[in-house]
């Protein structure tokens, strides 16, 4: 017992709430370095070194010197048994504030925090579910006693829990594409809830499985009081995308427009395939509609888009004037932008894109080493 | 697929990260120079990790097989004098110019004196595999007259080659420098 005095553990969610309070936090990840360079928790008060645990097995002498004394410690790996093995000897070597993260990057990558976006008319509310660790982000409208949930993630207990408290029955999931960055959790909570499962017609052509068709007008109706879902086509991520307007106050836009950046079409198929639907939906459908929405979106891509408590929101006018992707005014400029030197495709995408046709059905486990890493599913992300 | 000869087996199924690593240390800790060990490991993330932790150690990681839910990682240790040690055959040529006769089709023979697990990963295509250790009994598979060129990773295993047919009175053989470790020519595999 004596060797581990001093050494204490870290949730996922304690993590998440000095990211978002910008608490000062000195970071040792000791994976492998190109698991690092991959993708690592990042913060706007967070220092960061990488020393892989296999270069401390004679001794933690040399770490030691590139960590400052008496500042807070986290040591962090894939798993978490590296890490509490590195800790370990950090402690013995007389060092104190030292913690190592529960369950690492994979529990780090599964953590969901709610955040709640606003009220809606009629006593409802709109929580955003904030995936930090990968920068996916769920959505849950909440009114008189029923539930929607959209883009759904794989950690589906997350939903069903919070549902619970909330006193509400879910209701409906909805998808607004066929995903590749991430396994949908929205056939699944809808099995275990009794929910409906929707999906865009265009991007489900070859699923295995039942669903209710998200077309263009038909309105999915949440509580008694009328909290209008409206689908609206918008392709150019996948040919299928759908965006939602909420209560007439929120636009949520899946993964076609982001707050710092736009959707990439090449993860369904080819990119110059979809470049002049993008083009269309951002600079056209999305400008016909009440400036005022605040978009909401699937992703976010860099700390910085993370708003207050976390929530990443921004009103459409605003992006119309900041977001670079919708500010290309040649038609030539934004095809070369948007096909031309993409971030890498997100890990094991087509594997990923399979499962949520329901034509593979990997473990947990699996699905878990499939969804490791950053979504990468904008084109700026870098 | 062949059997790969190992001098030692280290069983680190069902250990998770990072025990693998700390018992493949402990176990290379004890081998000779230039002996070769099997690490079986069922965590996933030991492949990456041991790529990693030989290239940082200096170590010679060969390979991995991949059986079932098991993987089987190859390693050889080095020793700290390999790749400084002096040469004493005198006829040596490059990889270029192996290459080159390769591609000429002349007809050369090449022997690859490095250890059959190295071997079974990358090699030159037709090349004749006798480890350094066993050429002395095997040498009647080689015909003294023969244009023989010697490879090994690095050029000193196969300097001691040369020395060894040399004594033995073969009269056409040459060492390849650097050897496996520089080779951009085409190779082949039995996994």
């Amino acid at each position: 017992m004596e060797a581990t005095t001093g050494l204490s553990i870290m949730t996922a969610k304690e993590l998440t709430q000095i990211v978002l309070a910008h608490e000062e936090l000195f970071i040792l990840d000791v994976r492998n370095e190109s698991d690092f360079n991959d993708w690592k928790v990042e913060g706007e008060s967070i220092d960061i070194v990488n020393i892989p645990y296999f270069d401390l097995l004679d001794g933690v002498d040399d770490a030691l010197d590139k960590i400052p004394d008496g500042k807070k410690l986290l040591v962090v790996c894939a798993k978490e048994g590296s890490s509490k093995f590195v800790a370990e000897q950090i402690v013995e070597a007389g060092r104190t504030n030292v913690q190592y993260l529960e369950g690492g990057m994979k529990s780090w990558s599964e953590h969901l925090e709610p955040v709640k976006v606003g009220e809606l008319n009629g006593g409802g509310s709109l929580y955003q579910f904030v995936r930090i660790g990968k920068g996916c982000l769920s959505y849950m409208v909440v009114s008189n006693g029923e539930a929607a949930v959209i883009d759904t993630l794989r950690m589906t207990d997350v939903f069903e829990q919070f549902a619970k408290a909330q006193g509400a029955q879910i209701k409906h999931t909805l998808d607004t594409h066929l995903h590749a960055d991430h396994i949908s959790g929205g056939r699944k909570l809808a099995e275990q809830t009794g929910a409906t499962y929707w999906l865009p017609p265009k991007d489900a052509g070859e699923v295995t499985f039942a669903y209710e068709k998200l077309e263009e007008g038909r309105n999915i109706t949440v509580g008694n009081t009328t909290i209008r879902i409206q689908p609206l086509y918008s392709p150019g991520h996948t040919i299928g995308s759908t965006s939602f307007i909420v209560d007439d106050q929120y636009l949520l836009t899946g993964d076609i427009l982001f707050i710092e950046s736009i959707g990439r079409p090449d993860l369904a198929g080819k990119a110059e395939d979809w470049v002049s639907d993008l083009r269309e939906t951002l600079y056209s459908r999305y400008k016909g509609l009440p400036q005022d929405l605040f978009v909401l979106p699937a992703h976010f891509g860099k700390v910085t888009e993370l708003g207050e408590g976390g929530r990443v929101m921004a009103k459409l006018s605003d992006l119309y004037r900041n977001n670079p992707g919708l500010n290309m005014k040649e038609e030539d400029a934004f095809r070369r932008a948007v096909t031309e030197n993409l971030p890498p495709q997100p890990n094991a995408y087509q594997e990923i894109r399979q499962t949520n046709m329901g034509k593979m059905n990997p473990s947990e486990d699996e699905q878990r080493e499939m969804e490791i890493g950053p979504n990468r599913c904008a084109v700026h992300d870098r | 697929m062949s059997v790969i000869h190992a001098n030692q087996t280290l069983d680190c199924k069902g250990l998770a990260c990072p025990m693998p690593i700390v018992k493949t240390k402990k176990a290379m800790d004890q081998l000779e120079a230039g002996q070769v060990i099997e690490v079986q490991a069922t965590d996933k993330g030991s492949l990456a990790d041991i790529q990693s932790w030989a290239k940082n150690t200096g170590h010679q990681y060969l390979g991995t097989v991949e059986e079932g839910e098991v993987l089987k990682h190859y390693l050889r240790k080095s020793s700290p004098g390999e790749v400084k040690e002096e040469r004493k055959h005198p006829d040596v040529v490059t990889n270029e110019v192996l290459l080159a006769k390769l591609a000429a089709g002349e007809n050369v023979k090449i022997l690859d004196v490095r250890e059959q697990a190295e071997n079974v990963f990358n090699r030159i295509p037709g090349a004749i595999s006798i480890p350094l250790g066993e050429l002395e009994n095997r040498i009647n598979e080689l015909k003294p007259d023969d244009d023989i060129h010697v490879i090994c990773r690095t050029g000193t295993r196969s300097d001691l080659a040369c020395q060894l047919l040399t004594e033995k009175g073969f009269k056409n053989v040459t060492n390849v420098e650097p050897g496996m470790s520089g080779w951009t020519g085409p190779t082949e595999n039995n996994h």
